[in-house]
């Protein structure tokens, strides 16, 4: 049976169930990554992503309206997000727990108002798979890169976007700066705090995507706790990533492989523990974080530090 | 200029201040707590309810009848025991929020060793089972303390991970070698264990469903204020999580010290997994989610303990609190029709309030007792917590090469 695992058809789909797998991680990633090099983590990506994937999911359920579902779930992600700035930039709380705190609150929203709202998890026609003329004609290549929904090739957009933005403009300066040296970046009149705020929101609005990718665009359907720690992993794989998009990209992409390879060995009945294969991911990310971190990785010096000027 | 100069009056003045920064550390959480409660009750209006009702309700669902009493005080319990290690780590400058996965290797290891020991009398079985408890969730907590000692991994992402592999570690092997016998000849095999022999139950206290755990707890949240403050051990803990460059500079091996804060708090979290099994259910079981056997009793552990200042005897209060909050939402489903996910989202709002709020009680303390500068919060890896009651035990004779960490006499 395990050779059934290595054939064409076969590992045609582990791979593309793994980039379709990868689209929530890669939003809730990149839109961290902003965070974190301007000095923020937020540790609150998980309940941002539910209260979001829900408000998407609440809105195709109602109107069948999927760009609106996704739009109410970016708005409230930025709300999210700006509220997790007022509190680790201009209340200047310790990130890790108000991170857990947001969480807490985002898991225990989303399901309340689940319950009062629809209660059951009824199955809704999320964003259909769009197959890209010619393109997605090609052999193998085609049903992996070319025949999925328009999320997933957001999400993969998002990473050059992200690179340069990072790299090539004067914000993406401005946001470097202020995590590295914010003294230095405070004394030329850069605003420290409107930086991290506009980093920060804009991470939870990405995150909000990413919930909005979940339960309308790749599982369809919204039940208690649909993340499932997904947006930990995100945090993770930002540190695995070193803080680089493309590095962010590789480190979704190995994993959401994993988790697709997994997935396919439950459907071909090879006996391996279904359990077993369920920690194989985070075994994984464990091993990755430990390569990771035996490089010299230059973290944001200014990483979950609050900025406080002199005097 | 630094306190080291003061004169003695100015060392009255401090000591009258940080008596100050003490009530600050209970009343700013407190208001918080109100503000997070405020919070709710208009969630609570949204959701078409009459929020006076609704908290009438939780607070005579948590505390209206002995039993309801008991039951919160067992609640409490897990909360407890995951809070007191929260306590240890945090004052050692490591974050643990692993409680989630520490738990349920306690658990684990308790019921194994009251599975394979059935024999047993129970002074001698019960004693053994909650070591087990703690050796689980010790060595669990360790895997995440030697991670960040020997290869720098970020130990808030290693205890997440390990929460995760802790579940389905748990939902494995009560499935396969740890299911009861009596299951494997039914169609659908619930994943449980077998019932633990009786002489594995901890004792009841009074007829209610308040069993020896508890009192456990709290003895175990006293023996860590003694720890911490009382023995060298603690002293050392707490100065590394004060300065790691000042420790490290007066000789304390930082590392060892924090794999010790890590391994300890998993330890207590164990323990209170072991405690939960052993008092309240005596068999292990899974619904096979990620919560089913904690009930997020490892992160509102946390949230005690930072409700309690992070000072073991302030988690005890604390946790009965939240563990009252957690009984009384389950009438709160009964009465108003709100769902008791709504006590999860309470609980976000709380720690989001308690820690935004820390800024304040953190603040006038520090200011007041003249010593940390601004430059000293922003740049060391301060726990979020007081600083204050450090200042206010003089250097312990036991530790002289540690009595010269010079941010610690700073304060």
């Amino acid at each position: 049976m395990i050779s059934e695992l290595f054939t064409l058809p076969v590992v045609v789909g582990i791979i593309a169930s793994g980039i379709r797998i990868a689209t929530s991680y890669l939003y809730a990633a990149l839109g961290e990554t902003f965070g974190q090099i301007s000095g923020v983590l937020n540790l609150g990506v998980e309940g941002i992503m539910l209260v979001a994937a829900f408000a998407a999911y609440y809105v195709v359920h109602q109107t069948g309206n999927l760009m609106g579902g996704l739009l109410l779930a970016m708005l409230v992600g930025a709300l999210m997000g700006l509220f997790m700035a007022f509190i680790s930039v201009t209340l200047k709380a310790e990130q890790g727990i108000s991170g857990i705190g947001l969480y807490l609150f985002g898991l225990g929203v989303s399901d309340v108002l689940f319950r009062v709202t629809i209660g059951t998890p009824l199955p809704i026609n999320g964003f259909p798979n769009l197959q890209l003329p010619v393109l997605s004609s090609l052999p193998v290549l085609g049903p992996i890169f070319f025949n999925q929904n328009v999320l997933v090739y957001g999400a993969f957009l998002l990473v050059p976007v992200t690179w340069f933005v990072l790299n090539k403009t004067t914000l993406g300066l401005k946001i470097r700066a202020v995590g590295q040296t914010p003294e230095a970046a405070d004394s030329l009149g850069i605003s420290v705090a409107g930086v991290r705020y506009f980093t920060v929101t804009l991470g939870g609005a990405l995150a909000g995507i990413a919930g909005a990718s979940l339960s309308i665009a790749i599982l369809n359907v919204f039940q208690s706790n649909l993340t499932s720690g997904q947006g930990f992993i995100a945090v993770a794989l930002v540190y695995f990533g070193a803080w680089k998009p493309t590095r962010v990209m590789l480190g979704a992409l190995l994993f959401s492989m994993v988790i697709a390879l997994q997935l396919w060995i439950q459907t071909l009945g090879i006996p391996l523990p279904s359990d077993i294969a369920g920690m194989l991911p985070y075994v994984l990310t464990i091993v990755a974080l430990v390569l990771a971190a035996r490089q010299t990785i230059t973290q944001p010096t200014a990483l979950t530090k609050p900025f406080e000027r002199e005097q | 200029m630094t306190s080291q100069s003061l004169s003695s009056g100015n060392n009255r003045l401090r000591s009258i201040s940080t008596m100050l920064g003490r009530i600050n550390f209970i009343v700013v959480p407190l208001l918080a707590a109100i503000l997070g409660l405020l919070v709710g009750a208009v969630i609570i209006l949204l959701l078409g309810a009459n929020p006076v009702e609704a908290y009438l309700a939780m607070a005579q669902g948590a505390f209206g009848t002995p039993n309801a009493l008991a039951d919160s005080l067992v609640k409490a319990g897990p909360l407890l025991f995951v809070g007191v290690g929260t306590c240890i780590a945090y004052r050692g400058g490591v974050i643990n929020i692993g409680g989630e996965g520490q738990l349920v290797m306690g658990a684990l290891s308790a019921t194994t060793v009251a599975l394979a020991l059935p024999g047993l009398p129970g002074w001698l079985l019960i004693p053994l089972a909650l070591i087990g408890g703690l050796i689980g969730g010790g060595v669990w907590a360790g895997i995440a303390g030697a991670l960040k000692a020997r290869f720098r991994v970020n130990e808030v992402l290693s205890t997440v991970m390990l929460n995760a592999i802790a579940v389905q570690l748990m939902n494995f092997l009560l499935r396969g070698v740890l299911i009861d016998p009596t299951e494997l000849a039914n169609a659908i095999r619930i994943p449980q264990t077998q019932r633990f022999p009786l002489a594995a139950d901890l004792p009841r206290l009074v007829p209610t469903r308040l069993h020896l755990g508890i009192a456990i707890g709290v003895a175990v949240a006293i023996l860590v204020y003694l720890l911490l403050w009382r023995t060298t051990v603690g002293y050392r803990i707490r100065a590394v999580g004060l300065n790691l460059f000042a420790s490290r500079y007066a000789g304390i091996n930082v590392n060892r010290y924090q794999v010790l804060a890590m391994t300890l708090s998993g330890a207590l979290a164990g323990l209170g997994g072991a405690v939960e099994v052993l008092g309240v259910n005596h068999r292990l079981f899974t619904d096979g989610s990620a919560t089913g056997f904690t009930g997020n009793a490892g992160f509102n552990g946390i949230v005690a303990a930072l409700f309690g200042g992070l000072h073991p005897i302030g988690t005890l209060p604390a946790a009965f609190f939240f563990g009252a909050l957690l009984v009384g939402a389950n009438s709160l489903q009964r009465t108003v029709q709100v769902p008791s996910a709504f006590v999860t989202t309470l609980d976000g709002l709380v720690v989001i309030f308690v820690v935004a709020s820390q800024r304040w009680s953190r603040r006038s303390a520090v200011t007041k007792a003249g010593a940390a500068t601004a430059e000293q919060l922003g740049h060391t890896p301060t726990p979020p917590g007081p600083l204050v009651e450090a200042a206010a035990v003089p250097h312990d004779a036991g530790g002289p090469p540690d009595s010269a960490a010079p941010q610690e006499a700073g304060r």
